[in-house]
Protein backbone atom coordinates (compact mmCIF):
# COMPACT_ATOMS: atom_id res chain seq x y z
CA UNK A 1 0.00 0.00 0.00
CA UNK A 2 1.29 3.44 -0.89
CA UNK A 3 1.17 6.12 1.75
CA UNK A 4 -1.23 9.02 1.37
CA UNK A 5 0.59 12.33 1.77
CA UNK A 6 -0.54 15.02 4.21
CA UNK A 7 -3.76 16.62 2.85
CA UNK A 8 -2.37 20.14 3.37
CA UNK A 9 0.76 19.28 1.33
CA UNK A 10 -1.38 17.80 -1.43
CA UNK A 11 -3.58 20.89 -1.53
CA UNK A 12 -0.47 23.02 -1.99
CA UNK A 13 0.59 20.90 -4.97
CA UNK A 14 -2.96 20.74 -6.33
CA UNK A 15 -3.28 24.53 -6.18
CA UNK A 16 -0.04 25.04 -8.14
CA UNK A 17 -0.99 22.41 -10.74
CA UNK A 18 -4.49 23.78 -11.09
CA UNK A 19 -3.16 27.30 -11.65
CA UNK A 20 -0.91 26.00 -14.46
CA UNK A 21 -3.74 23.97 -15.93
CA UNK A 22 -6.12 26.94 -16.04
CA UNK A 23 -3.42 29.10 -17.60
CA UNK A 24 -2.69 26.53 -20.30
CA UNK A 25 -6.38 26.31 -21.11
CA UNK A 26 -6.78 30.10 -21.04
CA UNK A 27 -9.53 29.79 -18.47
CA UNK A 28 -10.10 33.00 -16.55
CA UNK A 29 -12.45 33.59 -13.65
CA UNK A 30 -13.84 30.05 -13.37
CA UNK A 31 -16.59 28.97 -10.95
CA UNK A 32 -15.10 26.59 -8.40
CA UNK A 33 -17.54 23.96 -7.19
CA UNK A 34 -16.78 21.79 -4.15
CA UNK A 35 -18.64 18.51 -3.73
CA UNK A 36 -20.05 17.94 -0.22
CA UNK A 37 -18.48 17.23 2.16
CA UNK A 38 -14.77 16.48 1.69
CA UNK A 39 -14.60 18.23 -1.68
CA UNK A 40 -15.87 21.46 -0.13
CA UNK A 41 -13.05 21.44 2.46
CA UNK A 42 -10.47 21.04 -0.30
CA UNK A 43 -12.19 23.60 -2.52
CA UNK A 44 -12.27 26.20 0.27
CA UNK A 45 -8.48 26.10 0.52
CA UNK A 46 -7.92 25.99 -3.26
CA UNK A 47 -10.29 28.92 -3.68
CA UNK A 48 -8.28 30.94 -1.17
CA UNK A 49 -4.92 30.07 -2.71
CA UNK A 50 -6.01 30.83 -6.27
CA UNK A 51 -7.69 34.07 -5.15
CA UNK A 52 -10.75 33.45 -7.32
CA UNK A 53 -13.23 36.32 -7.56
CA UNK A 54 -16.36 34.25 -8.01
CA UNK A 55 -17.61 32.97 -4.59
CA UNK A 56 -17.15 29.27 -3.92
CA UNK A 57 -20.11 27.13 -5.01
CA UNK A 58 -21.05 23.84 -3.33
CA UNK A 59 -22.87 20.81 -4.61
CA UNK A 60 -24.64 18.06 -2.68
CA UNK A 61 -25.24 15.30 -5.18
CA UNK A 62 -27.56 13.24 -2.93
CA UNK A 63 -30.55 13.88 -5.20
CA UNK A 64 -28.61 12.75 -8.28
CA UNK A 65 -27.02 9.52 -7.05
CA UNK A 66 -27.53 6.37 -9.08
CA UNK A 67 -27.63 4.14 -6.01
CA UNK A 68 -30.57 5.86 -4.29
CA UNK A 69 -32.92 2.91 -4.71
CA UNK A 70 -30.30 0.61 -3.15
CA UNK A 71 -29.04 2.67 -0.23
CA UNK A 72 -31.71 5.31 0.28
CA UNK A 73 -31.64 8.94 1.25
CA UNK A 74 -28.54 10.54 2.68
CA UNK A 75 -29.65 11.69 6.15
CA UNK A 76 -27.25 14.64 6.10
CA UNK A 77 -28.08 16.12 2.73
CA UNK A 78 -27.15 19.81 2.37
CA UNK A 79 -28.56 22.40 -0.03
CA UNK A 80 -26.52 22.93 -3.20
CA UNK A 81 -25.26 26.50 -3.68
CA UNK A 82 -24.60 27.22 -7.34
CA UNK A 83 -24.65 30.69 -8.91
CA UNK A 84 -27.80 31.27 -10.97
CA UNK A 85 -25.78 31.68 -14.17
CA UNK A 86 -23.60 28.69 -15.11
CA UNK A 87 -24.46 29.14 -18.79
CA UNK A 88 -21.21 29.47 -20.81
CA UNK A 89 -19.05 29.62 -17.67
CA UNK A 90 -15.95 27.54 -17.00
CA UNK A 91 -16.41 25.26 -14.02
CA UNK A 92 -13.78 23.58 -11.84
CA UNK A 93 -15.18 20.63 -9.91
CA UNK A 94 -13.30 19.73 -6.75
CA UNK A 95 -13.55 16.46 -4.83
CA UNK A 96 -11.41 14.73 -2.23
CA UNK A 97 -11.24 11.19 -3.66
CA UNK A 98 -11.87 9.96 -7.20
CA UNK A 99 -12.71 6.25 -7.20
CA UNK A 100 -15.70 4.93 -9.15
CA UNK A 101 -16.45 8.21 -10.93
CA UNK A 102 -20.12 7.96 -10.07
CA UNK A 103 -20.08 11.02 -7.81
CA UNK A 104 -18.59 13.09 -10.64
CA UNK A 105 -21.20 11.83 -13.09
CA UNK A 106 -23.94 12.83 -10.63
CA UNK A 107 -22.32 16.23 -10.10
CA UNK A 108 -22.15 16.90 -13.83
CA UNK A 109 -25.79 15.91 -14.25
CA UNK A 110 -26.77 18.36 -11.51
CA UNK A 111 -24.71 21.19 -13.04
CA UNK A 112 -26.38 20.65 -16.42
CA UNK A 113 -29.78 21.08 -14.76
CA UNK A 114 -28.66 24.63 -13.98
CA UNK A 115 -27.45 25.37 -17.49
CA UNK A 116 -24.85 24.57 -20.16
CA UNK A 117 -21.37 25.44 -18.95
CA UNK A 118 -18.56 26.27 -21.41
CA UNK A 119 -16.37 23.59 -19.81
CA UNK A 120 -16.02 21.43 -16.71
CA UNK A 121 -12.59 20.49 -15.31
CA UNK A 122 -11.98 18.13 -12.43
CA UNK A 123 -9.45 18.51 -9.61
CA UNK A 124 -9.10 15.70 -7.06
CA UNK A 125 -6.88 15.49 -4.02
CA UNK A 126 -6.43 11.75 -4.42
CA UNK A 127 -7.04 9.49 -7.40
CA UNK A 128 -7.26 5.77 -6.73
CA UNK A 129 -8.09 2.59 -8.60
CA UNK A 130 -11.65 1.36 -8.97
CA UNK A 131 -13.06 3.39 -11.85
CA UNK A 132 -16.46 2.22 -13.09
CA UNK A 133 -17.06 5.06 -15.55
CA UNK A 134 -14.88 6.71 -18.21
CA UNK A 135 -14.08 9.74 -16.04
CA UNK A 136 -10.60 11.12 -15.22
CA UNK A 137 -9.35 14.07 -13.26
CA UNK A 138 -7.51 16.93 -15.02
CA UNK A 139 -5.46 17.78 -11.94
CA UNK A 140 -4.55 15.29 -9.21
CA UNK A 141 -2.78 15.72 -5.87
CA UNK A 142 -1.64 12.12 -5.57
CA UNK A 143 -2.15 8.80 -7.34
CA UNK A 144 -2.80 6.09 -4.78
CA UNK A 145 -2.65 2.32 -5.26
CA UNK A 146 -5.22 0.80 -2.93
CA UNK A 147 -6.73 -2.65 -2.76
CA UNK A 148 -10.38 -3.03 -3.61
CA UNK A 149 -11.18 -3.74 0.02
CA UNK A 150 -9.46 -0.59 1.28
CA UNK A 151 -11.40 2.64 1.78
CA UNK A 152 -9.91 6.10 2.00
CA UNK A 153 -11.81 8.99 3.50
CA UNK A 154 -10.93 12.60 4.23
CA UNK A 155 -11.68 13.73 7.78
CA UNK A 156 -12.04 17.42 8.55
CA UNK A 157 -12.44 20.28 8.28
CA UNK A 158 -9.86 21.30 10.95
CA UNK A 159 -7.37 19.66 10.62
CA UNK A 160 -7.67 17.60 7.45
CA UNK A 161 -6.49 14.00 7.75
CA UNK A 162 -6.81 10.72 5.88
CA UNK A 163 -8.51 7.64 7.29
CA UNK A 164 -7.73 4.38 5.48
CA UNK A 165 -9.55 1.27 6.58
CA UNK A 166 -10.12 -2.25 5.38
CA UNK A 167 -13.68 -3.35 4.67
CA UNK A 168 -14.54 -7.03 4.44
CA UNK B 1 -45.56 -10.56 23.94
CA UNK B 2 -42.48 -8.37 23.88
CA UNK B 3 -41.42 -6.83 27.13
CA UNK B 4 -41.33 -3.08 26.63
CA UNK B 5 -38.64 -2.57 29.24
CA UNK B 6 -36.12 -4.72 27.35
CA UNK B 7 -36.52 -2.95 24.03
CA UNK B 8 -33.32 -1.21 22.95
CA UNK B 9 -33.26 2.57 23.11
CA UNK B 10 -33.24 4.19 19.68
CA UNK B 11 -33.10 7.95 19.23
CA UNK B 12 -35.24 7.72 16.10
CA UNK B 13 -38.06 5.95 17.86
CA UNK B 14 -40.34 7.51 20.42
CA UNK B 15 -41.44 4.43 22.34
CA UNK B 16 -42.51 1.64 20.09
CA UNK B 17 -39.91 -0.36 18.20
CA UNK B 18 -42.72 -2.22 16.47
CA UNK B 19 -44.03 0.91 14.88
CA UNK B 20 -44.98 -0.13 11.33
CA UNK B 21 -43.82 3.25 10.05
CA UNK B 22 -40.21 2.28 10.66
CA UNK B 23 -38.02 -0.37 9.07
CA UNK B 24 -34.43 -0.76 10.33
CA UNK B 25 -34.84 2.59 12.04
CA UNK B 26 -35.70 4.32 8.75
CA UNK B 27 -38.99 5.76 7.63
CA UNK B 28 -40.96 3.25 5.54
CA UNK B 29 -44.48 4.69 5.80
CA UNK B 30 -45.52 8.10 7.11
CA UNK B 31 -48.85 7.64 8.86
CA UNK B 32 -48.69 9.70 12.02
CA UNK B 33 -46.28 11.79 14.10
CA UNK B 34 -46.88 9.52 17.09
CA UNK B 35 -44.05 7.07 17.68
CA UNK B 36 -41.44 9.15 15.87
CA UNK B 37 -38.65 10.76 17.87
CA UNK B 38 -37.31 14.30 17.61
CA UNK B 39 -34.28 13.07 15.61
CA UNK B 40 -36.53 11.67 12.89
CA UNK B 41 -38.67 14.84 12.75
CA UNK B 42 -35.52 16.95 12.57
CA UNK B 43 -34.17 14.76 9.77
CA UNK B 44 -37.39 15.34 7.79
CA UNK B 45 -37.05 19.10 8.33
CA UNK B 46 -33.35 19.10 7.34
CA UNK B 47 -34.04 17.11 4.18
CA UNK B 48 -36.90 19.46 3.33
CA UNK B 49 -34.49 22.38 3.70
CA UNK B 50 -32.39 20.96 0.84
CA UNK B 51 -35.44 20.41 -1.31
CA UNK B 52 -36.54 24.01 -0.70
CA UNK B 53 -33.32 24.93 -2.53
CA UNK B 54 -34.26 22.62 -5.40
CA UNK B 55 -37.65 24.29 -5.70
CA UNK B 56 -36.03 27.70 -5.93
CA UNK B 57 -33.41 26.81 -8.53
CA UNK B 58 -33.52 23.71 -10.74
CA UNK B 59 -37.16 22.81 -10.01
CA UNK B 60 -36.63 19.13 -10.74
CA UNK B 61 -34.25 16.34 -9.65
CA UNK B 62 -34.06 12.76 -10.97
CA UNK B 63 -34.24 11.05 -7.57
CA UNK B 64 -37.47 9.07 -8.01
CA UNK B 65 -37.33 8.50 -11.75
CA UNK B 66 -39.13 5.28 -12.62
CA UNK B 67 -41.22 5.26 -9.44
CA UNK B 68 -44.99 5.40 -9.67
CA UNK B 69 -46.92 7.26 -7.02
CA UNK B 70 -50.68 6.96 -6.65
CA UNK B 71 -52.79 9.73 -5.17
CA UNK B 72 -55.72 7.95 -3.56
CA UNK B 73 -58.04 10.65 -2.28
CA UNK B 74 -61.39 9.51 -0.94
CA UNK B 75 -62.07 13.01 0.34
CA UNK B 76 -61.98 16.40 -1.36
CA UNK B 77 -58.64 18.23 -1.36
CA UNK B 78 -56.98 20.85 -3.50
CA UNK B 79 -53.86 22.02 -1.67
CA UNK B 80 -52.72 18.69 -0.29
CA UNK B 81 -53.35 16.68 -3.45
CA UNK B 82 -51.75 19.22 -5.78
CA UNK B 83 -48.69 19.78 -3.57
CA UNK B 84 -48.21 16.00 -3.28
CA UNK B 85 -48.51 15.75 -7.06
CA UNK B 86 -46.09 18.62 -7.60
CA UNK B 87 -43.65 17.17 -5.06
CA UNK B 88 -43.71 13.80 -6.85
CA UNK B 89 -43.21 15.43 -10.24
CA UNK B 90 -40.29 17.51 -9.00
CA UNK B 91 -38.69 14.23 -7.91
CA UNK B 92 -39.28 12.89 -11.45
CA UNK B 93 -41.78 10.24 -10.30
CA UNK B 94 -44.86 9.37 -12.33
CA UNK B 95 -48.13 10.30 -10.64
CA UNK B 96 -51.52 8.68 -10.95
CA UNK B 97 -54.52 10.53 -9.60
CA UNK B 98 -57.35 8.14 -8.91
CA UNK B 99 -60.69 9.85 -8.90
CA UNK B 100 -62.59 7.78 -6.41
CA UNK B 101 -66.04 9.12 -7.19
CA UNK B 102 -65.81 7.85 -10.79
CA UNK B 103 -63.75 4.74 -10.00
CA UNK B 104 -64.77 1.17 -9.38
CA UNK B 105 -65.14 1.89 -5.67
CA UNK B 106 -68.42 3.56 -6.50
CA UNK B 107 -69.39 0.38 -8.35
CA UNK B 108 -69.02 -1.58 -5.15
CA UNK B 109 -65.40 -2.67 -5.26
CA UNK B 110 -63.90 -2.98 -1.79
CA UNK B 111 -60.96 -0.86 -0.68
CA UNK B 112 -58.64 -3.85 -0.56
CA UNK B 113 -59.61 -4.98 -4.06
CA UNK B 114 -58.92 -1.48 -5.39
CA UNK B 115 -55.52 -1.61 -3.67
CA UNK B 116 -54.62 -5.02 -5.01
CA UNK B 117 -55.44 -3.89 -8.51
CA UNK B 118 -53.25 -0.80 -8.19
CA UNK B 119 -50.52 -2.95 -6.71
CA UNK B 120 -50.74 -5.24 -9.73
CA UNK B 121 -49.92 -2.18 -11.87
CA UNK B 122 -46.47 -1.99 -10.19
CA UNK B 123 -46.99 1.14 -8.11
CA UNK B 124 -44.46 2.15 -5.45
CA UNK B 125 -46.35 4.50 -3.18
CA UNK B 126 -49.91 5.23 -2.11
CA UNK B 127 -50.85 8.66 -0.79
CA UNK B 128 -54.13 8.22 1.03
CA UNK B 129 -56.79 10.58 2.28
CA UNK B 130 -59.95 9.16 3.78
CA UNK B 131 -62.76 10.35 6.04
CA UNK B 132 -62.27 7.37 8.36
CA UNK B 133 -59.53 7.47 10.98
CA UNK B 134 -57.01 4.67 10.54
CA UNK B 135 -57.45 4.10 6.80
CA UNK B 136 -53.82 4.80 5.88
CA UNK B 137 -52.69 2.52 8.70
CA UNK B 138 -55.02 -0.23 7.46
CA UNK B 139 -53.67 0.10 3.93
CA UNK B 140 -50.05 0.07 5.16
CA UNK B 141 -50.80 -3.23 6.88
CA UNK B 142 -52.07 -4.80 3.67
CA UNK B 143 -49.76 -3.60 0.89
CA UNK B 144 -46.89 -5.53 -0.67
CA UNK B 145 -43.57 -5.07 1.16
CA UNK B 146 -42.01 -2.72 -1.40
CA UNK B 147 -44.85 -0.19 -1.22
CA UNK B 148 -44.80 2.89 1.02
CA UNK B 149 -47.96 4.54 2.29
CA UNK B 150 -48.26 8.22 3.17
CA UNK B 151 -51.18 9.53 5.16
CA UNK B 152 -52.64 12.68 3.62
CA UNK B 153 -55.31 12.93 6.32
CA UNK B 154 -57.47 10.27 7.95
CA UNK B 155 -60.70 11.28 9.68
CA UNK B 156 -60.00 13.19 12.88
CA UNK B 157 -56.82 11.25 13.54
CA UNK B 158 -53.80 12.67 11.81
CA UNK B 159 -52.35 14.67 8.94
CA UNK B 160 -48.62 14.29 9.48
CA UNK B 161 -47.22 16.03 6.39
CA UNK B 162 -49.31 19.12 7.20
CA UNK B 163 -47.90 19.12 10.74
CA UNK B 164 -44.35 18.80 9.39
CA UNK B 165 -44.77 21.66 6.93
CA UNK B 166 -46.10 23.72 9.83
CA UNK B 167 -43.01 22.81 11.88
CA UNK B 168 -40.88 23.76 8.88
CA UNK B 169 -42.64 27.14 8.65
CA UNK B 170 -42.13 27.77 12.37
CA UNK B 171 -38.46 26.77 12.16
CA UNK B 172 -37.85 29.04 9.16
CA UNK B 173 -39.38 31.98 11.00
CA UNK B 174 -38.43 31.35 14.62
CA UNK B 175 -35.27 29.24 14.49
CA UNK B 176 -34.54 25.61 15.28
CA UNK B 177 -34.91 25.85 19.05
CA UNK B 178 -38.58 25.35 19.90
CA UNK B 179 -37.90 25.39 23.65
CA UNK B 180 -38.59 29.09 24.10
CA UNK B 181 -41.66 29.25 21.88
CA UNK B 182 -45.28 29.74 22.83
CA UNK B 183 -47.61 28.30 20.18
CA UNK B 184 -51.40 28.75 20.33
CA UNK B 185 -53.72 26.61 18.21
CA UNK B 186 -57.11 28.28 17.91
CA UNK B 187 -60.48 27.00 16.76
CA UNK B 188 -62.13 23.73 15.84
CA UNK B 189 -59.77 21.36 17.63
CA UNK B 190 -62.48 18.69 17.93
CA UNK B 191 -62.67 17.87 14.23
CA UNK B 192 -59.07 18.72 13.40
CA UNK B 193 -56.59 15.99 12.48
CA UNK B 194 -54.17 18.83 11.73
CA UNK B 195 -54.31 20.04 15.34
CA UNK B 196 -53.68 16.55 16.72
CA UNK B 197 -50.63 16.07 14.49
CA UNK B 198 -49.37 19.57 15.26
CA UNK B 199 -49.63 18.97 19.01
CA UNK B 200 -47.68 15.70 18.73
CA UNK B 201 -45.02 17.32 16.56
CA UNK B 202 -44.67 20.42 18.75
CA UNK B 203 -44.32 18.32 21.89
CA UNK B 204 -41.87 15.91 20.24
CA UNK B 205 -39.75 18.93 19.29
CA UNK B 206 -39.93 20.10 22.93
CA UNK B 207 -41.89 23.29 22.35
CA UNK B 208 -41.92 25.40 25.51
CA UNK B 209 -45.65 26.17 25.70
CA UNK B 210 -48.35 24.59 23.53
CA UNK B 211 -51.86 26.00 23.97
CA UNK B 212 -55.24 25.23 22.52
CA UNK B 213 -57.92 27.93 22.42
CA UNK B 214 -61.53 26.99 21.67
CA UNK B 215 -65.07 26.91 23.01
CA UNK B 216 -65.81 23.82 25.11
CA UNK B 217 -68.00 22.35 22.37
CA UNK B 218 -65.09 22.30 19.91
CA UNK B 219 -62.57 20.60 22.20
CA UNK B 220 -62.22 16.82 22.48
CA UNK B 221 -62.45 15.34 25.98
CA UNK B 222 -59.12 14.82 27.70
CA UNK B 223 -57.17 17.14 25.38
CA UNK B 224 -55.01 18.19 28.36
CA UNK B 225 -53.48 14.72 28.36
CA UNK B 226 -51.83 15.50 25.02
CA UNK B 227 -49.61 17.98 26.83
CA UNK B 228 -51.34 21.27 26.10
CA UNK B 229 -52.83 24.00 28.24
CA UNK B 230 -56.44 24.81 27.50
CA UNK B 231 -57.94 28.30 27.12
CA UNK B 232 -61.49 29.35 26.33
CA UNK B 233 -60.75 33.04 25.91
CA UNK B 234 -58.98 34.07 22.69
CA UNK B 235 -57.00 37.04 23.97
CA UNK B 236 -55.90 35.24 27.09
CA UNK B 237 -54.96 32.18 25.04
CA UNK B 238 -52.80 33.96 22.47
CA UNK B 239 -51.22 36.38 24.96
CA UNK B 240 -47.48 36.76 24.14
CA UNK B 241 -47.66 33.89 21.66
CA UNK B 242 -44.85 33.56 19.08
CA UNK B 243 -47.03 31.53 16.73
CA UNK B 244 -50.82 31.65 16.31
CA UNK B 245 -52.30 28.78 14.30
CA UNK B 246 -55.91 29.31 13.23
CA UNK B 247 -58.06 26.33 12.28
CA UNK B 248 -60.99 26.20 9.92
CA UNK B 249 -64.46 25.55 11.30
CA UNK B 250 -65.18 22.14 9.78
CA UNK B 251 -68.86 22.64 9.19
CA UNK B 252 -69.09 19.57 6.97
CA UNK B 253 -68.14 17.39 9.91
CA UNK B 254 -70.46 19.05 12.42
CA UNK B 255 -73.66 17.36 13.37
CA UNK B 256 -75.86 18.94 16.00
CA UNK B 257 -75.67 22.37 17.56
CA UNK B 258 -72.03 22.97 18.44
CA UNK B 259 -72.16 26.68 17.69
CA UNK B 260 -74.88 29.33 17.92
CA UNK B 261 -73.81 31.03 14.65
CA UNK B 262 -70.78 31.86 12.56
CA UNK B 263 -71.15 35.54 13.42
CA UNK B 264 -71.03 34.83 17.10
CA UNK B 265 -68.05 32.52 16.62
CA UNK B 266 -66.19 35.26 14.77
CA UNK B 267 -66.95 37.74 17.54
CA UNK B 268 -65.53 35.44 20.20
CA UNK B 269 -62.81 33.47 18.38
CA UNK B 270 -62.13 35.26 15.10
CA UNK B 271 -58.61 36.61 14.73
CA UNK B 272 -58.77 40.35 14.02
CA UNK B 273 -56.25 43.20 14.31
CA UNK B 274 -57.73 43.92 17.72
CA UNK B 275 -57.48 40.42 19.18
CA UNK B 276 -54.14 39.65 17.48
CA UNK B 277 -52.57 42.57 19.40
CA UNK B 278 -52.39 40.28 22.44
CA UNK B 279 -49.73 38.11 20.73
CA UNK B 280 -46.06 39.11 20.53
CA UNK B 281 -45.16 41.96 18.17
CA UNK B 282 -43.26 39.61 15.86
CA UNK B 283 -45.77 36.74 16.07
CA UNK B 284 -46.61 34.81 12.92
CA UNK B 285 -50.11 33.70 11.89
CA UNK B 286 -50.58 30.29 10.30
CA UNK B 287 -53.59 28.46 8.86
CA UNK B 288 -53.66 25.04 7.17
CA UNK B 289 -56.29 26.29 4.71
CA UNK B 290 -58.77 26.59 3.24
CA UNK B 291 -59.49 29.77 5.16
CA UNK B 292 -62.97 31.04 5.86
CA UNK B 293 -62.62 34.80 5.82
CA UNK B 294 -64.79 36.46 8.42
CA UNK B 295 -65.44 33.16 10.22
CA UNK B 296 -62.18 32.31 11.96
CA UNK B 297 -59.89 34.99 10.55
CA UNK B 298 -60.27 38.56 9.30
CA UNK B 299 -58.94 39.36 5.83
CA UNK B 300 -56.68 42.08 7.25
CA UNK B 301 -54.86 39.39 9.27
CA UNK B 302 -54.89 36.65 6.63
CA UNK B 303 -53.38 39.03 4.06
CA UNK B 304 -51.38 41.06 6.57
CA UNK B 305 -47.63 41.25 7.25
CA UNK B 306 -47.69 38.63 10.03
CA UNK B 307 -49.39 36.01 7.88
CA UNK B 308 -47.24 33.12 6.57
CA UNK B 309 -50.22 31.20 5.21
CA UNK B 310 -48.99 31.14 1.60
CA UNK B 311 -45.43 30.28 2.71
CA UNK B 312 -46.93 27.19 4.33
CA UNK B 313 -48.24 26.10 0.93
CA UNK B 314 -44.82 26.64 -0.70
CA UNK B 315 -42.99 24.77 2.07
CA UNK B 316 -45.51 21.93 1.76
CA UNK B 317 -43.90 20.90 -1.53
CA UNK B 318 -40.39 20.65 -0.04
CA UNK B 319 -41.62 18.78 3.04
CA UNK B 320 -43.55 16.29 0.92
CA UNK B 321 -40.53 15.79 -1.34
CA UNK B 322 -38.49 15.00 1.78
CA UNK B 323 -40.97 12.45 3.14
CA UNK B 324 -41.40 10.79 -0.28
CA UNK B 325 -37.68 10.40 -0.87
CA UNK B 326 -37.02 9.21 2.68
CA UNK B 327 -39.73 6.54 2.54
CA UNK B 328 -38.97 5.33 -0.99
CA UNK B 329 -35.24 5.10 -0.32
CA UNK B 330 -35.60 2.85 2.70
CA UNK B 331 -34.15 -0.35 1.26
CA UNK B 332 -30.71 -1.63 2.20
CA UNK B 333 -28.13 0.16 4.24
CA UNK B 334 -26.13 3.26 3.59
CA UNK B 335 -22.53 3.03 2.48
CA UNK B 336 -19.86 5.39 1.26
CA UNK B 337 -19.39 6.11 -2.41
CA UNK B 338 -16.34 7.93 -3.71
Amino acid sequence: MTHAAQPEKLIEKLAADLENFLEQRHIKNPIMVGIETGGVWVAEQLHKRLELQEPLATLDISFYRDDFSRIGMNPQVKPSKLPPQVEDRHIVLVDDVLQTGRTIRAAMNEIFDYGRPASISLACLVERSGRELPIQADVVGQDLELHNNEQIKLNGPEPLSWVIKRVE
Amino acid sequence: MVNKATRPADPFIGQDLWNIQLQNGQLKHFLTIEGLGSDMLTQILDTAESFAGVNESVKKVPLLRGKTIVNLFFEASTRTRTTFELAAKRLSADVLNINISTSATSKGESLLDTLHNLQAMQCDMFIVRHADSGTAHFIANHVAPHISVLNAGDGRHSHPTQAMLDMFTIRRNKGADFGGLRVAIVGDILHSRVARSQIHALNTLNTGDVRVVAPRTLLPKGIEQMGVSVYHDLQEGIKDADVVIMLRLQKERMSGALLPSEQEYFQLYGLTEETFAAAKDDAIVMHPGPINRGVEIASSIADGPHSVILDQVTYGIAVRMAVMSMTLGHNGKREAQA
